[in-house]
């Protein structure tokens, strides 16, 4: 059927396992209609998916290191795309973001903002740079452009830190997802997710996390655009979403304020029997509702956090020229727009679909007891993520008395609109193929700084290929244990603790980072302290705040990464320009960095 | 100026005016939240700040890297640093 080389049958290969996933969702519908249970579909969709993946995962094994840390260099620009998109995309994208414009509203869309805009200092600044370098892992090019140990080793430190933070949320998600879709507890199913994340990643390393997460970008973003489109057509919003709901935007403010929004406030009783995690709409949907700087300062982190993340930086590692790398940025961006302009389209949909009195989905004052008795109601009740309470006693549900989980928006809402369950277990499969593609990326960051940084580079540069490769996979299941372990926890939430993770990437290793680049004169005392003081200053400011601090600037929990990255700014100017520059053979790099033609700074094999 | 110096010139040149862009449309423009939201300018019905947020913005992004793609191409090729197929 497939002639030739792999790469060059990809179009056809992914072009018939997208057909294929198309054929499975309409057999589940029939299954569905011949009265397969809800809870059957669930774990067939989940199920089914997960071991596509883990197939993939086999058949990209490999023994080499370049395959192994680049996937070979040979990713097609389109491809690289994809896969950076899925690598990107996390269970916060795809389960919690519309749930948070929903409750939000303007003052939340910051992060769509920040979350693309950042691609724009990642091709500008970074990636056909790095590119052009020829490392395998980020603290490959700290450690190479400044020299030293000390400077390789601090920004292993940055990379683990951050990535980790990050990779305990992903391992959570699919935890979560996997409880409710297969119907095991949580802390077992955190470990179902660990093992099929461990699959796609352990056997071939970055060459089979490319490949899954195509095949994991092509679930997820059917799976989130397809009941976006479905449930504006039912209700006649418009066939085409995004260009066609400005009316149900103005219908939703009137409403609001039909409602009485912001001034019917719940008391502090009242609010105490509502169970925790669960929220009502507090802010108005479309207006401007936060001021300026609150927008642009968590933009800002957003932004700065992208171009520093080093999984999403290594994705760039493994195409086949500069000038692929470059638009392969271009190519992620595109399809990351494709899934958040949907997401405040979606929540229209489903804050809409939820308070019209003239939907006959609509609750907002109808009956308490009419709103209890329905059987999503209960479901969603019994999952934890919808409550009501007839607060005033008057037996209507009023705007105020109506609660959710952040994760329902996504979950619930094609249930509510009354879409067959067909499409719930399809979300289902695509909220695991987010969090599992994230994970995938994260942990093998993280196992490969460990790898090829610390243990090749530091510890053992004489060892042997094969070797290497088994450090590496040995520190990858280890690492995804840890990850596993912690999210078993359940610490912090999902979204909070990946807006840390940026926060930390961007407080140690951006400016170290970008002057690599940009700044010759830029040297190896000057980037430790940049990254050590950055990083320090960063988590001193997180952790004054949490406890109760004022902090300053009108910096929060969430924006602490501009307190980090201006102290490391600053320090790792001053000790550049205090001590010596760099000597003439780091300058020639540098040079050769920043034209794309001619062999790369670092050898194929390093 | 040698050859590589110009080239580092003019890329620099295009990193200023891609940035320039940037900070318009992701910094810039949401100091005016405000006032975009009293405009009469609606895209496609959208108040002007709730499209810029959730489309407009994120779209301009896309176009940008593309087109400062193909500049940085054209200044590679102008001073013969090119990539070869075979490099």
């Amino acid at each position: 059927m497939f002639k030739g080389k792999f790469i060059d049958n990809l179009p056809k290969i992914y072009g018939t396992y997208t057909g294929g996933f198309l054929v499975f969702i309409i057999l589940m519908a029939i299954a569905e209609q011949a009265g397969m249970s809800a809870k059957l579909i669930g774990i067939f969709f989940v199920a089914f998916t997960v071991l596509i993946y883990a197939l993939i995962g086999y058949l990209s094994r490999t023994l080499q290191v370049d395959a192994y840390y680049v996937a070979g260099r040979q990713v097609p620009t389109v491809f690289n795309g994809m896969a950076t998109a899925a690598d990107w995309m996390s269970g916060a994208s795809f389960v919690a973001m519309a749930g948070g414009i929903y409750f939000k509203g303007y003052g939340y869309m910051a992060l769509l903002v920040g979350w693309t805009g950042g691609y724009v200092l990642v091709a500008s600044l970074l990636a056909p740079y790095l590119r052009k370098f020829g490392c395998y892992t980020v603290p490959d090019f700290i450690g190479t452009r400044y020299g030293g140990n000390a400077a390789r080793l601090c920004a292993v430190l940055v990379l683990t830190v951050a990535s980790f933070t990050y990779v305990t949320a992903q391992i959570n998600a699919t935890g979560t997802i996997a409880s409710v879709a297969l119907d095991i507890p949580f802390n077992i199913a955190v470990y179902v997710g660990l093992a099929s994340i461990l699959m796609c990643s352990m056997l071939g390393g970055m060459r089979a996390v490319t490949w899954t997460q195509v095949a994991q970008y092509i679930v997820l973003i059917i799976a989130y655009l397809l009941p976006v489109f479905w449930i504006s057509n039912k209700m006649g919003a418009g066939v085409f979403p995004h260009f066609m709901l400005a009316d149900e935007v103005a219908r939703i403010a009137e409403l609001e304020s039909q409602f009485g929004l912001g001034t019917v406030k719940n008391s502090a009783a009242d609010l105490a029997t509502v169970p925790k995690g669960l929220a009502g709409i507090t802010k108005a949907h479309s207006e401007v509702n936060t001021t300026p700087w609150k927008f642009i300062s968590l933009a800002v982190c957003m932004m700065a956090g992208t171009a520093s993340l080093p999984h999403v930086m290594m994705r760039y590692f493994t195409t086949p020229s500069v000038k692929s790398a470059r638009r392969s940025v271009g190519w992620s961006l595109f399809f990351i727009f494709l899934l958040y302009s949907s997401a405040p389209m979606l929540a229209t949909l489903s804050k809409l679909s939820l308070m019209d009195p003239n939907l006959a989905t609509g609750i907002i004052g109808k009956s308490i007891a009419d709103v209890q008795a329905l059987d999503w109601y209960q479901n969603w009740n019994q999952a934890n993520l919808m409550f009501v309470s007839d607060f005033n006693g008057n037996g209507t549900l009023e705007l105020n008395e109506f609660f959710m989980g952040g994760k329902a928006v996504v979950l619930a809402t094609p249930e509510i609109a009354g879409l067959p369950y067909v499409i719930s277990g399809l979300v289902a499969a695509g909220g695991m193929a987010a969090a599992m593609s994230t994970a995938d990326g994260l942990v093998l960051a993280i196992a490969n700084a460990l790898s090829h940084d610390l243990y090749y580079k530091i510890i053992d540069p004489k060892a042997e290929t094969a070797k290497r490769l088994v450090v590496a996979r040995v520190l990858l299941v280890i690492i995804g244990f840890a990850g596993a372990t912690i999210a078993a926890l359940e610490i912090q939430g999902i979204l909070g603790s990946v807006i840390w993770a940026f926060d930390f990437a961007m407080s140690g290793l951006f400016f170290p980072l970008v002057l690599g680049v940009w700044w010759k004169r830029a040297n190896a005392q000057g980037a430790v302290a940049g990254m050590l003081l950055g990083l320090a200053s960063g988590t001193a400011y997180l952790i004054w705040v949490r406890n109760g601090g004022a902090g300053f600037w009108g910096v929060t929990q969430l924006t602490f990464g501009i307190v980090g990255s201006l102290v490391s700014l600053v320090s790792m100017v001053v000790v550049s320009l205090i001590t010596k520059a760099p000597d003439a053979a780091t300058q020639r790099m540098v040079d050769e960095v920043r034209i794309p033609s001619g062999k790369t700074v670092l050898g194929k094999q390093h | 100026m040698s050859k590589q110096q110009q080239h580092w010139e003019k890329t620099r040149g295009l990193l200023f005016i891609t940035l320039a862009i940037w900070f318009i449309f992701s910094i810039g423009i949401f100091f005016f939240g405000a006032e975009m939201e009293a405009s009469s300018f609606r895209p496609l019905g959208y108040p002007l700040s709730y499209y810029m947020t959730c489309q407009g913005s994120l779209g301009i992004f896309v176009i940008l890297i593309f087109w400062f793609a193909g500049r940085q191409e054209k200044i590679d090729e102008e001073f013969g640093f090119t990539e070869r197929e075979d490099d």
